[in-house]
Protein backbone atom coordinates (compact mmCIF):
# COMPACT_ATOMS: atom_id res chain seq x y z
CA UNK A 1 0.00 0.00 0.00
CA UNK A 2 2.82 2.30 0.93
CA UNK A 3 4.68 1.58 -2.30
CA UNK A 4 1.54 2.08 -4.31
CA UNK A 5 0.92 5.45 -2.72
CA UNK A 6 4.44 6.60 -3.44
CA UNK A 7 4.25 5.60 -7.09
CA UNK A 8 0.88 7.12 -7.55
CA UNK A 9 2.13 10.33 -5.99
CA UNK A 10 5.03 10.49 -8.40
CA UNK A 11 2.85 9.67 -11.35
CA UNK A 12 0.30 12.31 -10.54
CA UNK A 13 2.56 15.17 -9.52
CA UNK A 14 5.41 14.92 -11.95
CA UNK A 15 4.89 12.26 -14.50
CA UNK A 16 7.46 9.74 -15.56
CA UNK A 17 7.88 11.31 -18.95
CA UNK A 18 8.61 14.70 -17.44
CA UNK A 19 11.23 13.22 -15.18
CA UNK A 20 12.84 11.35 -18.05
CA UNK A 21 12.97 14.50 -20.15
CA UNK A 22 14.33 16.53 -17.27
CA UNK A 23 17.09 13.96 -16.80
CA UNK A 24 17.82 14.11 -20.52
CA UNK A 25 17.94 17.90 -20.43
CA UNK A 26 20.28 17.93 -17.45
CA UNK A 27 22.61 15.41 -19.02
CA UNK A 28 22.47 17.32 -22.30
CA UNK A 29 23.67 20.56 -20.83
CA UNK A 30 26.49 18.75 -19.09
CA UNK A 31 28.49 19.01 -22.30
CA UNK A 32 31.18 21.66 -22.36
CA UNK A 33 33.66 22.90 -24.91
CA UNK A 34 37.43 23.16 -24.60
CA UNK A 35 38.34 26.75 -24.00
CA UNK A 36 41.11 28.42 -26.04
CA UNK A 37 43.46 28.43 -23.05
CA UNK A 38 42.91 24.72 -22.39
CA UNK A 39 44.20 23.41 -25.69
CA UNK A 40 47.74 22.54 -24.72
CA UNK A 41 47.10 18.82 -24.97
CA UNK A 42 45.44 19.20 -28.35
CA UNK A 43 48.63 20.70 -29.74
CA UNK A 44 50.87 17.81 -28.83
CA UNK A 45 52.52 15.77 -31.55
CA UNK A 46 50.25 12.80 -30.85
CA UNK A 47 47.27 14.86 -31.99
CA UNK A 48 48.70 15.60 -35.42
CA UNK A 49 46.91 13.81 -38.25
CA UNK A 50 50.24 13.13 -39.97
CA UNK A 51 52.07 11.84 -36.91
CA UNK A 52 52.49 8.35 -38.44
CA UNK A 53 53.76 8.42 -42.06
CA UNK A 54 53.12 4.70 -42.62
CA UNK A 55 49.54 4.89 -41.38
CA UNK A 56 49.06 8.02 -43.48
CA UNK A 57 50.33 6.26 -46.62
CA UNK A 58 48.09 3.27 -46.01
CA UNK A 59 45.10 5.49 -45.44
CA UNK A 60 45.86 7.37 -48.61
CA UNK A 61 46.13 4.09 -50.55
CA UNK A 62 42.76 2.92 -49.24
CA UNK A 63 41.19 6.25 -50.10
CA UNK A 64 42.65 6.16 -53.62
CA UNK A 65 41.44 2.58 -54.17
CA UNK A 66 37.94 3.50 -53.10
CA UNK A 67 37.53 6.95 -54.58
CA UNK A 68 39.99 6.96 -57.49
CA UNK A 69 41.33 10.24 -56.25
CA UNK A 70 44.11 11.24 -53.96
CA UNK A 71 45.64 14.22 -52.23
CA UNK A 72 44.16 17.26 -50.63
CA UNK A 73 44.25 15.70 -47.22
CA UNK A 74 46.96 17.83 -45.68
CA UNK A 75 46.14 19.85 -42.62
CA UNK A 76 48.62 22.21 -41.10
CA UNK A 77 49.40 22.05 -37.41
CA UNK A 78 47.50 20.32 -34.72
CA UNK A 79 44.53 21.28 -32.63
CA UNK A 80 45.38 24.47 -30.81
CA UNK A 81 42.76 26.36 -32.77
CA UNK A 82 44.88 29.48 -32.66
CA UNK A 83 43.81 32.43 -34.77
CA UNK B 1 -2.40 -5.93 -13.58
CA UNK B 2 -4.88 -4.52 -16.01
CA UNK B 3 -6.56 -2.48 -13.34
CA UNK B 4 -3.29 -1.73 -11.57
CA UNK B 5 -1.84 1.51 -10.46
CA UNK B 6 -0.48 2.58 -13.83
CA UNK B 7 -3.83 2.34 -15.56
CA UNK B 8 -6.00 3.76 -12.83
CA UNK B 9 -3.84 6.71 -11.78
CA UNK B 10 -2.40 7.82 -15.09
CA UNK B 11 -3.03 11.47 -15.70
CA UNK B 12 -4.84 11.96 -18.97
CA UNK B 13 -2.72 13.74 -21.52
CA UNK B 14 -3.61 17.36 -22.02
CA UNK B 15 -4.76 18.46 -25.40
CA UNK B 16 -2.92 21.07 -27.34
CA UNK B 17 0.44 21.44 -29.02
CA UNK B 18 2.40 22.14 -25.85
CA UNK B 19 1.35 19.96 -22.94
CA UNK B 20 2.69 20.92 -19.57
CA UNK B 21 5.42 18.30 -19.46
CA UNK B 22 6.82 19.32 -22.82
CA UNK B 23 6.80 22.97 -21.86
CA UNK B 24 8.55 22.23 -18.57
CA UNK B 25 11.19 20.11 -20.26
CA UNK B 26 11.77 22.73 -22.93
CA UNK B 27 12.16 25.48 -20.38
CA UNK B 28 14.56 23.36 -18.34
CA UNK B 29 16.65 22.64 -21.41
CA UNK B 30 16.68 26.27 -22.51
CA UNK B 31 17.62 27.47 -19.03
CA UNK B 32 20.39 24.93 -18.78
CA UNK B 33 21.82 25.82 -22.15
CA UNK B 34 21.61 29.53 -21.39
CA UNK B 35 23.40 29.15 -18.09
CA UNK B 36 26.15 26.91 -19.43
CA UNK B 37 26.71 28.62 -22.75
CA UNK B 38 30.09 30.32 -23.09
CA UNK B 39 28.31 33.26 -24.65
CA UNK B 40 26.29 33.73 -21.48
CA UNK B 41 29.33 34.11 -19.27
CA UNK B 42 30.98 37.43 -18.66
CA UNK B 43 33.75 38.33 -21.04
CA UNK B 44 36.06 41.31 -20.90
CA UNK B 45 34.85 43.69 -23.56
CA UNK B 46 35.81 47.07 -24.94
CA UNK B 47 34.83 49.70 -22.37
CA UNK B 48 35.26 47.38 -19.38
CA UNK B 49 37.80 48.18 -16.68
CA UNK B 50 40.80 45.92 -16.40
CA UNK B 51 40.45 43.62 -13.38
CA UNK B 52 42.98 44.10 -10.59
CA UNK B 53 45.69 41.69 -11.66
CA UNK B 54 47.12 41.30 -8.17
CA UNK B 55 44.14 39.27 -6.97
CA UNK B 56 44.65 36.34 -9.33
CA UNK B 57 47.79 34.80 -7.82
CA UNK B 58 49.82 35.16 -10.99
CA UNK B 59 53.27 33.61 -10.91
CA UNK B 60 56.00 36.13 -11.49
CA UNK B 61 56.46 39.80 -10.83
CA UNK B 62 53.82 42.20 -11.99
CA UNK B 63 55.00 45.68 -12.97
CA UNK B 64 55.01 47.91 -9.93
CA UNK B 65 53.09 50.66 -11.67
CA UNK B 66 50.36 50.17 -14.25
CA UNK B 67 48.11 53.08 -13.37
CA UNK B 68 48.45 56.05 -15.67
CA UNK B 69 50.18 53.99 -18.33
CA UNK B 70 48.91 52.49 -21.54
CA UNK B 71 49.00 48.72 -21.16
CA UNK B 72 49.13 46.02 -23.79
CA UNK B 73 48.01 42.86 -22.03
CA UNK B 74 48.79 39.77 -24.05
CA UNK B 75 47.52 36.29 -23.23
CA UNK B 76 49.81 33.71 -24.75
CA UNK B 77 50.98 30.12 -24.45
CA UNK B 78 54.16 28.33 -25.40
CA UNK B 79 52.15 25.80 -27.45
CA UNK B 80 50.54 28.50 -29.58
CA UNK B 81 52.32 29.28 -32.85
CA UNK B 82 50.76 32.72 -33.47
CA UNK B 83 51.70 33.71 -29.93
CA UNK B 84 55.30 33.00 -30.76
CA UNK B 85 54.97 35.02 -33.96
CA UNK B 86 53.55 37.97 -32.05
CA UNK B 87 56.46 38.30 -29.64
CA UNK B 88 58.75 40.36 -31.93
CA UNK B 89 55.92 42.84 -32.43
CA UNK B 90 55.33 43.12 -28.69
CA UNK B 91 59.04 43.54 -28.08
CA UNK B 92 59.18 46.31 -30.68
CA UNK B 93 56.21 48.03 -29.06
CA UNK B 94 57.86 47.95 -25.66
CA UNK B 95 61.15 49.22 -27.07
CA UNK B 96 59.60 51.99 -29.12
CA UNK B 97 56.91 53.23 -26.75
CA UNK B 98 58.07 52.18 -23.28
CA UNK B 99 59.60 55.54 -22.51
CA UNK B 100 56.45 57.30 -23.66
CA UNK B 101 54.29 55.44 -21.17
CA UNK B 102 53.55 51.98 -22.57
CA UNK B 103 53.80 48.77 -20.58
CA UNK B 104 53.52 45.46 -22.38
CA UNK B 105 52.57 42.63 -20.05
CA UNK B 106 52.46 39.01 -21.14
CA UNK B 107 50.26 36.54 -19.31
CA UNK B 108 51.03 32.93 -20.07
CA UNK B 109 48.31 30.32 -19.68
CA UNK B 110 50.79 27.47 -19.75
CA UNK B 111 49.94 24.75 -17.29
CA UNK B 112 53.50 23.45 -17.53
CA UNK B 113 55.99 25.62 -15.72
CA UNK B 114 58.86 24.00 -17.60
CA UNK B 115 57.29 24.87 -20.95
CA UNK B 116 56.71 28.43 -19.81
CA UNK B 117 60.21 28.90 -18.49
CA UNK B 118 61.74 27.33 -21.58
CA UNK B 119 59.81 29.67 -23.85
CA UNK B 120 60.74 32.74 -21.85
CA UNK B 121 64.38 31.69 -21.72
CA UNK B 122 64.48 31.15 -25.46
CA UNK B 123 62.70 34.32 -26.52
CA UNK B 124 63.85 36.54 -23.66
CA UNK B 125 61.16 39.21 -24.03
CA UNK B 126 62.06 42.70 -22.85
CA UNK B 127 58.63 43.08 -21.29
CA UNK B 128 57.46 41.39 -18.09
CA UNK B 129 55.60 38.10 -18.30
CA UNK B 130 53.68 36.27 -15.63
CA UNK B 131 52.02 32.87 -15.58
CA UNK B 132 48.35 32.30 -14.90
CA UNK B 133 49.00 28.75 -13.79
CA UNK B 134 45.54 28.12 -12.35
CA UNK B 135 43.78 29.97 -15.19
CA UNK B 136 42.11 32.23 -12.68
CA UNK B 137 42.57 35.44 -14.63
CA UNK B 138 41.91 34.04 -18.09
CA UNK B 139 38.67 32.46 -16.87
CA UNK B 140 37.49 35.88 -15.74
CA UNK B 141 38.67 37.63 -18.89
CA UNK B 142 37.54 34.72 -21.09
CA UNK B 143 40.06 35.34 -23.83
CA UNK B 144 38.29 34.28 -27.03
CA UNK B 145 41.40 33.07 -28.86
CA UNK B 146 45.07 32.45 -28.36
CA UNK B 147 46.69 34.89 -28.38
CA UNK B 148 44.34 37.65 -27.31
CA UNK B 149 45.78 41.10 -26.83
CA UNK B 150 43.99 43.82 -24.88
CA UNK B 151 44.97 47.43 -25.37
CA UNK B 152 44.16 49.39 -22.24
CA UNK B 153 44.23 53.14 -21.85
CA UNK B 154 45.77 55.23 -19.09
CA UNK B 155 42.58 54.99 -17.05
CA UNK B 156 42.59 51.21 -17.01
CA UNK B 157 39.78 50.81 -19.54
CA UNK B 158 39.94 48.25 -22.34
CA UNK B 159 39.92 50.16 -25.61
CA UNK B 160 40.84 47.53 -28.20
CA UNK B 161 40.89 43.76 -28.35
CA UNK B 162 42.93 41.74 -30.83
CA UNK B 163 41.78 38.16 -31.25
CA UNK B 164 44.66 36.11 -32.57
CA UNK B 165 47.72 37.52 -34.28
CA UNK B 166 47.55 38.25 -37.99
CA UNK B 167 51.08 39.28 -38.85
CA UNK B 168 51.72 42.72 -40.26
CA UNK B 169 48.05 43.65 -40.08
CA UNK B 170 47.98 43.15 -36.33
CA UNK B 171 51.39 44.78 -35.87
CA UNK B 172 50.37 47.90 -37.78
CA UNK B 173 47.05 48.18 -35.98
CA UNK B 174 48.66 47.75 -32.56
CA UNK B 175 51.15 50.50 -33.26
CA UNK B 176 48.44 52.88 -34.42
CA UNK B 177 46.24 52.17 -31.43
CA UNK B 178 49.05 52.47 -28.90
CA UNK B 179 50.23 55.73 -30.48
CA UNK B 180 46.73 57.16 -30.32
CA UNK B 181 46.25 56.18 -26.69
CA UNK B 182 49.62 57.58 -25.68
CA UNK B 183 48.67 60.84 -27.35
CA UNK B 184 45.54 61.15 -25.21
CA UNK B 185 45.82 63.41 -22.20
CA UNK B 186 46.37 61.52 -18.91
Amino acid sequence: MGRRSFRSCLTVRFGLRSMALAALAISGVGCSGVQPWERATLTTYAMRPDRDPLAGAMGEHIYFSRESSAGGRGVGGSGCGCN
Amino acid sequence: MMNGVGSTLRVPSRPGLFPRWRLAAGLALAAGLALTSPLARAQLKVGDPLPALSQYALEGNLPSVLGGRVVVLDFWASWCGPCKASFPTLVALQNDFGAAGLTVLGVSVDESRAAYEGFVRKHAPVFPTVRDAEHRLVKVVRAPKMPTTYVIDRHGVVRHIHEGYHGDTSAKLLREQVSALLAEKP
